[in-house]
């Protein structure tokens, strides 16, 4: 049996339904928001940890050039150590079918007995490879899948310049691959990047290694110091090459997985927050009204003799029902989205997701969240209706008191329209309800400058990165430095019109306690493939002495131009320069240090070389060229630059539409809730003034005028506060990016993603205005002669 | 029933000729006016006494172009306004029409002066807001907002702004309904001047029987037709009335 106040809540409610629908729906988009990041959050969070804990990933990391096997028992002995395991790690290239460059393979040994005791391998099908039999391999998942390759396929490699046949056993995952990127690349690349395990005694046989190891990876006892271990395994491994020694922090696959769950978190507090408090202001606007209309509704129901409590949560319950109508929507798209979502990540993040269909601690807290925001937002409503005495409830409200509003005071508008006053007074009368519904505004507004600005940024960069910075179509990495004439014999291979080089070799940059490993670049000053620029698209020149650092490197350091810091060789006589710092740069990609190619050749007391040679080729012979280069047997690796590029603007692309279209709905949600809600109680309020306005002769249009001036007032206030948050907020994200040591974004945002956003916003809010607009029309010009208000 | 007086010495300027209304309320039919034929003299000023329900307030919609009669003619100077569309209706009401409502209906956010303003804005041939205030009285109050002026002093800044435009028809529905007795004296003395200083045609709705004292003529309504219609040839002035 449904009690009679139960009624009077249900037929409210339907006489709202067009406002509680708006509400609910800025609450589902909440809900789902929290949700699919909370989900995402756990389901990325949660998964690593199980991973990296059942495939047993290394704490620290370092490779070497060669050190006997014995070295490896001197390094378990260091304080803080708990294993140690030595391995073998060779970059390889596949010349596969169906592709123009070589594939880039790592092959990483497997122990000759049993799994590897760290950095384990998650064999998704078929098996290891059996000790002795020389050429089995298994493959990265992904790569297979790109080449259908599955077990009893064959690949060709070139280890260590002599082609093999490889035999896959097995399709593979490992932790330290969760996000597999090839050395120098900037993205992952499934079809062009495999890293391989073979058994240790091929690999050590291929590439001449038997009893020595060039890579090594530790695991650290509980509390163990981590930058005492690196400093201490970084002393044992100088003298055999060491090129520096590195925690989880700084391994690319690991860094980028937590930096991307860092984000997460950072936004599932703010996103969520904020359409909650959209919510909450709406369901205070609407209810306050819905009270004083009621007033006298509220007085009979207490004159016969209900409670306050029971008034109160007659309000309550009728929150609570546009709440959790609103949150079962969220759940629903909450659950959707946060498919969705780990969907898009599975695609760059390869590791065994443990997911559930939704995560249900995780939507009560969401369903729990809106309640009570939503609870406090009707809060002042309910205690005016609840203190109300029933003998002042049955008359009147006292009249609205009105002042002049500022804006009347400025010189020249003095003469104002009294329509237009109307529409002043009423805003400086709710100074505050205006104030947040430009926030409300706003905030739609900056979502979808948000959601946008990756798109804006990555365009510019890659352009910049790939048109201007790298000219050349082809870069050639060669295992060791090769002499400058090798360029000579690549500028006559088939279809190359042009070539140039330069020369990389890895340091550790030190000044005084602070220190960073990273490469120290030669260029020669008349490059014409290799031209650097700042992130602000400006040229810049490389000085005729010193080192010109990236910005991100000499912060790390503390350096500033005119400091003169340490530089320690990784090769050759591996010994330690000083180099004066004569300036810095910030550049979008990496962090390094850059200096004239023959300084460089001095610093190292060599002859001139190059170890990566660039080459301008022409298109229609490039199938050739690449037979020829693949056949060097000095060469590591071959980038294509296109390639590399399609694949980016690939995966990015893809994923920015889908960002940009859920953002763009969630700010409609806003924008029409925010626009709806204040224009229907504007409504309300107003009926009266302009019923009698249309008696007195003014025409639909000039009354809805009235009521909408004040919309668009709020609108035109959220516009350009929302694209100074927008901004703002990109601003905060270019600060605050996932891995600013690989990959920084240019703070850009284009006239277009800014005209998008208020597009948007105004679209929504006219369609909103219209909506009410409507009514206007039916508006009752004889009753109102007839009614006091 | 007694017979409506001649007046063809001076001509109508709004007619309602055999105009009907019929609402539908629900599944029943109210019949709000039954034929009714009331012309309206220029310059005069006419009262329109009857019972609550008697159509006196449907007549005065109709005639000031708020609603449209189910049948009948509505002639503004031999024009029939009634098969108007709404865009002509409001034209017509911001042309010629002035209304004066028994609750003010004044625009809260805008001050004395401003609520007159709001009507001049929109005028072809408007009194400056100040002079209209001066016709009913109350330019030392004409910067205060309605919830700072008393009921009386509400109602005539109503007339002020119905007036103000000039307008050839003033009508108002219940002017003292919500005022006490001399409050009302001093509103109906404010209409009756208007009436006489400006020559606006004025009709005045009422269920006081004593207001019709003050009137050229006087129309009953009773049942949704008209009653009577007479001359009034002892008009006395408002402040002689009595009730």
């Amino acid at each position: 049996m449904v009690s009679v106040l139960d009624r009077k809540l249900l037929r409210d409610l339907m006489r709202l339904k067009g406002q509680a629908l708006t509400i609910a729906l800025v609450v589902a988009v909440g809900v789902a928001n929290y949700i699919t990041l909370r989900s995402a959050w756990r389901a990325l969070g949660d998964s690593k940890a199980a991973y990296y804990e059942e495939y047993r990933f290394a704490d620290v990391f370092a490779r070497l050039k060669r050190a006997p096997d014995s070295v490896a028992e001197q390094l378990g002995e260091v304080s803080g150590v708990a294993s140690v395991y030595p391995r073998i790690v060779e970059e390889v290239l596949l010349p596969i079918g169906g592709i123009l460059t070589p594939a880039q393979g790592q092959i990483v040994s497997l122990p000759s007995h049993g799994r590897p005791p760290m950095n384990d391998v998650y064999v998704k099908s078929g098996r290891f490879p059996e000790p002795g039999r020389g050429n089995e391999v298994l493959i990265y998942e992904p790569f297979a899948r790109e080449h259908e390759l599955r077990p009893g396929s064959t690949v060709p490699a070139i280890l260590n310049g002599k082609l093999h046949e490889l035999i896959v056993v097995g399709l593979a995952l490992s932790p330290e691959y969760v996000f597999a990127i090839e050395p120098g690349g900037i993205t992952s690349d499934d079809e062009r990047f495999a890293p391989m395990w073979m058994s240790g005694t091929s690999v050590a046989a291929a590439f001449q290694m038997e009893g020595a190891f060039n890579d090594v990876v530790i695991r650290l006892e509980p509390g163990a110091d981590e930058s005492a271990v690196i400093i201490a395994i970084d002393r044992i491994l100088e003298p055999y090459g060491g090129l520096g020694a590195y925690g989880r922090n700084l391994q690319v696959s690991n860094s980028i997985l937590e930096g991307e769950i860092a984000q997460i978190e950072a936004e599932v507090v703010f996103l969520p927050g904020a359409f909650l408090a959209v919510a909450a202001f709406l369901l205070n606007v609407v209810f306050s009204r819905m009270v004083t209309m009621q007033r006298g509704q509220i007085a009979v129901i207490k004159a016969v003799g209900y409670e306050s409590s029971t008034i109160a949560m007659h309000y309550v319950k009728m929150v609570c029902i546009i709440v959790l109508f609103g949150s079962a929507i969220g759940v629903a798209l909450g659950a959707w989205l946060a498919d969705a979502m780990l969907d898009l990540y599975a695609g760059f993040f390869r590791l065994p997701m443990t997911r559930g269909r939704l995560d249900l601690p995780v939507a009560i807290n969401a369903v729990i969240a809106s309640l009570l925001a939503a609870v406090a937002g009707i809060a002042f409503a309910i205690r005016s209706a609840v203190t109300l005495p029933p003998a002042e409830a049955m008359r009147p409200p006292s009249p609205a008191r009105y002042r002049a509003s500022p804006i009347e005071q400025v010189p020249g508008l003095r003469r104002l329209h009294q329509t237009t006053m109307m529409v002043f007074r009423e805003i400086w009368r709710r100074p505050l309800r205006t104030l947040l519904s430009s926030a409300g505004i706003a905030f739609a507004l900056a979502i979808i400058i948000l959601g946008r600005f990756g798109k804006d940024a990555h365009g510019p960069i890659l352009d910049l990165q790939f048109g201007r910075q790298q000219r050349e179509d082809i870069s050639v990495i060669f295992k060791n430095e090769v002499e400058d004439r090798s360029l000579g014999y690549l500028a006559h291979l088939p279809g190359v019109d042009q070539v140039d080089g330069y020369r990389m070799t890895p340091v550790r940059f030190r000044l005084g306690p602070r220190w960073r490993d990273s490469v120290l670049i030669g260029l020669p000053p008349d490059s014409h493939l290799r031209r650097l620029f700042t992130r602000q698209f400006q040229p810049a020149r490389i000085p005729h002495s010193g080192v010109l650092l990236t910005d991100v490197l000499a912060n790390i350091l503390g350096a500033e131009p005119g400091d003169m810091i340490d530089v320690e060789l990784k090769e050759g006589d591996r010994g330690t320069r000083q180099l004066r710092v004569s300036g810095t740069i910030d550049e979008a990609f990496g962090i390094q240090g850059y200096m004239q190619k023959s300084s460089l050749h001095e610093l190292l007391r060599e002859k001139p070389t190059i170890n990566t040679a660039l080459l301008r080729v022409n298109p229609g012979r490039e199938a050739e060229l690449h037979a020829y280069l693949t056949d060097i047997p000095t060469v590591q690796s071959i980038h294509r630059k296109r390639t590399i590029l399609e694949k980016f603007e690939g995966q990015t692309r893809k994923t920015m539409q889908v960002i940009t279209l859920i953002l763009t709905l969630f700010a409609t949600a806003i924008a029409v809730a925010v626009v709806y809600n204040n224009a229907r109680v504007s409504l309300s309020v107003r009926s009266r003034d302009l019923a009698t306005l249309r008696v007195l002769g003014f025409t639909r249009a000039e009354i809805s005028a009235i009521l909408l001036g004040e919309q668009a007032i709020q609108v035109c206030l959220g516009i350009p506060v929302g694209m100074a948050l927008g901004t703002w907020g990109v601003k905060a994200l270019v600060e605050l990016q996932a891995d600013p040591e690989q990959f920084r974004l240019p703070m850009l945002i284009s006239s277009q993603t800014y005209a998008f956003s208020v597009v948007v916003v105004l679209a929504a809010a006219v369609l909103s205005a219209l909506l009410v607009r409507r009514r206007l029309d039916t508006l009752d010009l004889i009753g109102v002669l007839k009614t006091r208000e | 029933m007694p017979k409506p007086s001649p007046s063809s010495e001076r001509s109508s300027i709004l007619t309602a000729e055999g105009v009907s209304k019929v609402y539908q309320m629900g599944d029943v039919e109210v019949h709000a006016l039954r034929g009714v034929d009331v012309p309206l003299y220029e310059g005069e000023l006419m009262v329109l006494l009857g019972p609550s329900g008697s159509g006196k307030s449907t007549l005065l919609n109709i005639l000031g172009a708020l609603d449209v009669p189910t049948a009948g003619r509505v002639l503004y100077r031999g024009d029939d306004i009634a098969g108007h569309g709404e865009r002509e209706l409001t034209r017509f009401r911001r042309d010629h029409v002035g209304f004066v409502f028994q609750f003010y209906n004044l625009v809260p956010s805008l001050t004395a002066r401003e609520n007159i303003a709001l009507v001049t804005e929109i005028a072809e041939n408007p009194l400056d807001p100040r002079e209209a205030l001066e016709l009913v009285g109350l330019t030392e109050r004409m910067d205060h907002f309605p919830a700072q002026l008393s009921g009386g002093e509400q109602q005539r800044v109503a007339i002020a702004r119905a007036v103000a435009k000039q307008p050839e028809i003033l009508l108002c529905d219940e002017p003292t309904g919500a005022l006490d007795f001399k409050t009302g004296i001093r509103v109906l003395e404010v209409i009756d001047e208007v009436n006489r200083t400006l020559g606006t045609t004025t009709a005045v709705i009422t269920h006081h029987a004593p207001i019709a004292s003050m009137a050229d003529r006087v129309v009953s309504l009773s049942d949704g037709r008209v009653a009577s219609d007479q001359r009034n040839d002892a008009k006395v002035s408002p402040a002689e009335l009595t009730w």
